[in-house]
């Protein structure tokens, strides 16, 4: 709540020179931030233009005559596969489906979470017992093998459908935002201004939409992306499985084609090269925004609050950080959103 | 103690839903995903005798309603009845699971424990020097968390394997020069093959523990008892493990959140490896549409992971007294 009234009010209603400045331009200057919608803006034009730019198409065999796959040249920019295929081609006509499936999966799954976590964490009792039985077991179902299994029985036509694939994925990734959201809905329903609103009568679906979720926008958001980054890694490794049809052109196919002809073993980085790293660094600048997130909702999380240089000529003794931070310890809003963050960021590996 | 009891109850009901999943996918997948399947074995080296096992097991044959199908399914299962492959037929699916999983736990369960063990240390280590050129790990963490298991698998492969020649590519022992047994050399050459497929485990997991470790770490270290600690000159070591001590907790926790994770980039990695483990396993039975195979790997797996998060919860139990109160 604290987040985003504040926000807006140092966006409409200046207080001071100094107070706007540094509050409206701290979240957009980390370089986090910067770095992170630079690469997505990339890859979004390569999924919305990329099988127009393709100099190829794909699935085309350029070369009857030659057997091995070719390094890049002049001819193809990052060299050609085993059937001479044109790899830059297959690349920037992969993006689309690469990132219409996770982004699709992420609101999916985004949406349920928000649906599930909310209502289990505002309206309690036997409604909360249910659905947090219902997120622990989801959490602790391992998806990949889920996936696999669904996706085994699916028939090739049905498995090129980006929009089934995308369902799919999301039945397995809603469960993190909704346990995050639930704690979060837990320690807004008893704030002052929540209990007000019931008391003045407003319905309970009013509350939950105009008071609770506005103030869970920076977890959603943080929650979404993350999402988001895990559909992309598990589409990736179901089409590297080959359970996704191998003719419908993703990153993950690209990969499925380089592993059935050891491009490894043979050192035909070319191959393999291009795509993964088109699957890390999409990660990689999603998880950055993240971070940006974390660290504008949570200030100490930032890497060093004060440079060293500012730091000394402040007079702040070096290393001794400690209590130095402004955020108060608990009560206030940032503390409980702290840990729950904490978790979100670093993904499945931190948890709370 | 009763917070054990309702921690072994609801996994008790996991493995319960994990089990009435697998038993209801296959049947209302769209399209009668079992006739498919049958269609597709039809023609292939797939034996008769292996359909009419497959048609038996999907209820098929004797038209037996589907309640009694799900009876039928949990009493061969509580006999460790798992089917039959239609791959390896006559073999029980049971008995391909059993080769690999002895190669996964051993390979898999020392690189998580490896892996969680040094991103926590790191993870200390990079919240107590905040601000130092430590800091940069951060974002080059990021990447190796963004980047899936089998692409770093594919890099180690074709820069130490075949690159270098340092390590062999492939397999868990070179089967064409030693015997399996307990000479040395057969292990050494069984380490020797671990050795990539465990980095590369250790590599894409250990951002996460460092990350989240750090993460917390960095809070813990604003709490007053840290601060008292410091400020009565107790030696560095001393207010790190002060430190250290609390901020772990929600990384135990986490343990059993990212243990389905690690276990599933596991099974990709033993794929690119072509290590016989249970991802190979799980591989060759999605190659070759092998039904009963792959619903009973997933059924193994589920278990491994519930039995692991269970782990995790007793010892948080321990680590944690507050958690012995309740209830």
């Amino acid at each position: 709540m604290a987040i985003g009234t504040g926000v807006g009010a140092a966006e409409t209603a200046p207080v001071t020179a100094t107070a706007v400045s540094a509050r409206r331009f701290r979240f957009p200057r980390s370089p986090k931030i910067i770095i992170g919608l630079v690469l997505l803006g990339i890859f979004v034009l390569m999924a919305i233009f990329g099988s127009v730019l393709a100099p190829h198409d794909p699935s085309a065999h350029l070369n009857s005559t030659v057997g091995i796959p070719q390094p890049p040249s002049a001819k193809n920019l990052l060299g050609t596969t085993q059937t001479q295929q044109d790899i830059l081609s297959q690349l920037l006509v992969g993006a689309r489906s690469t990132l219409v499936v996770s982004f699709l999966a992420g609101v999916v799954a985004t949406v349920l979470s928000i649906v599930i976590g909310v209502s289990a964490g505002y309206f309690g009792g036997w409604v909360d017992d249910v659905l947090s039985t219902l997120i622990n077991v989801a959490l602790v179902l391992p998806a990949l093998p889920l996936l696999i299994v669904l996706a085994g029985f699916l028939s090739s036509s049905a498995s090129a459908d980006d929009l089934l694939v995308a369902l799919i994925i999301s039945l397995t990734g809603w469960a993190w935002g909704a346990r995050v959201l639930r704690v979060q809905t837990l320690t807004l329903r008893s704030r002052d201004f929540v209990d007000s609103a019931r008391i003045i009568g407003e319905r309970a679906w009013r509350i939950v939409v105009f008071e609770i979720l506005p103030s869970l926008v920076p977890i959603v958001a943080s929650s979404f992306l993350f999402t988001v980054i895990y559909a992309i890694g598990t589409y990736t490794s179901l089409a590297f499985l080959g359970l996704i049809s191998a003719t419908h052109w993703s990153w993950g196919t690209m990969l499925f084609w380089a592993q059935e002809s050891s491009a490894a073993q043979s050192h035909e980085w070319w191959w393999f090269i291009p795509p993964g790293l088109a699957v890390a660094l999409l990660g990689t600048s999603l998880a950055l925004l993240n971070f940006g997130i974390d660290e504008f909702i949570n200030p100490r999380l930032r890497a060093a609050g004060l440079s060293r240089k500012v730091a000394r000529k402040a007079g702040v003794p070096r290393r001794f950080v400690l209590g130095m931070t402004p955020v108060a310890a608990s009560g206030r809003p940032g503390a409980g959103r702290a840990r729950t963050m904490a978790g979100v960021a670093a993904g499945p590996g931190a948890g709370q | 103690m009763r917070a054990l009891a309702r921690k072994t109850a609801f996994y008790v009901l996991a493995a319960v839903i994990a089990i009435t999943l697998d038993f209801f996918i296959p049947r209302l997948m769209p399209g009668n995903a079992v006739s498919a399947v049958l269609a597709k074995l039809q023609g292939t080296q797939v034996t008769p005798a292996a359909i009419k096992a497959l048609e038996t097991e999907y209820g098929l044959a004797g038209h037996q309603s589907a309640w009694d199908q799900y009876v039928k399914y949990w009493e061969n299962l509580l006999h460790g009845n798992l089917g039959v492959s239609t791959n390896y037929y006559p073999t029980s699916v049971s008995n391909v699971i059993g080769s690999g999983l002895l190669w996964t736990i051993g390979m898999v369960g020392l690189a998580t424990v490896i892996s969680f063990v040094l991103g926590t240390s790191l993870g200390v280590l990079v919240a107590w020097r905040r601000g130092s050129w430590l800091d940069n790990l951060l974002p080059a963490m990021t990447f190796f968390q963004a980047a899936p298991y089998f692409f770093i698998a594919i890099l180690l492969i074709s820069g130490f394997a075949t690159g270098l020649h340092w390590f062999p590519a492939l397999g868990g022992y070179d089967q064409a020069s030693v015997i399996p047994g307990l000479s040395w050399s057969y292990i050494s050459n069984v380490l020797d093959h671990a050795i990539l497929p465990a980095l590369t485990i250790v590599l894409a997991s250990a951002a996460g523990w460092i990350v989240g470790m750090r993460n917390v770490m960095v809070t813990t270290m604003d709490e007053d008892y840290v601060l008292v600690a410091q400020a009565k000159g107790l030696p560095k070591r001393r207010v790190i493990t002060y430190a250290a001590r609390n901020a772990i907790l929600p990384s135990v926790t986490g343990f059993s959140l990212a243990i389905g994770f690690v276990v599933s980039g596991a099974l990709l990695t033993e794929i690119v490896f072509s290590y016989p483990g249970i991802g190979y396993v799980l591989q060759q039975a999605v190659v070759n549409r092998d039904f009963p195979l792959l619903q009973g790997v997933f059924l193994i797996i589920t278990f491994a992971v519930l039995a692991a998060n269970l782990i995790a919860d007793l010892v948080y139990v321990l680590l944690d007294p507050r958690t012995r109160q309740e209830g």
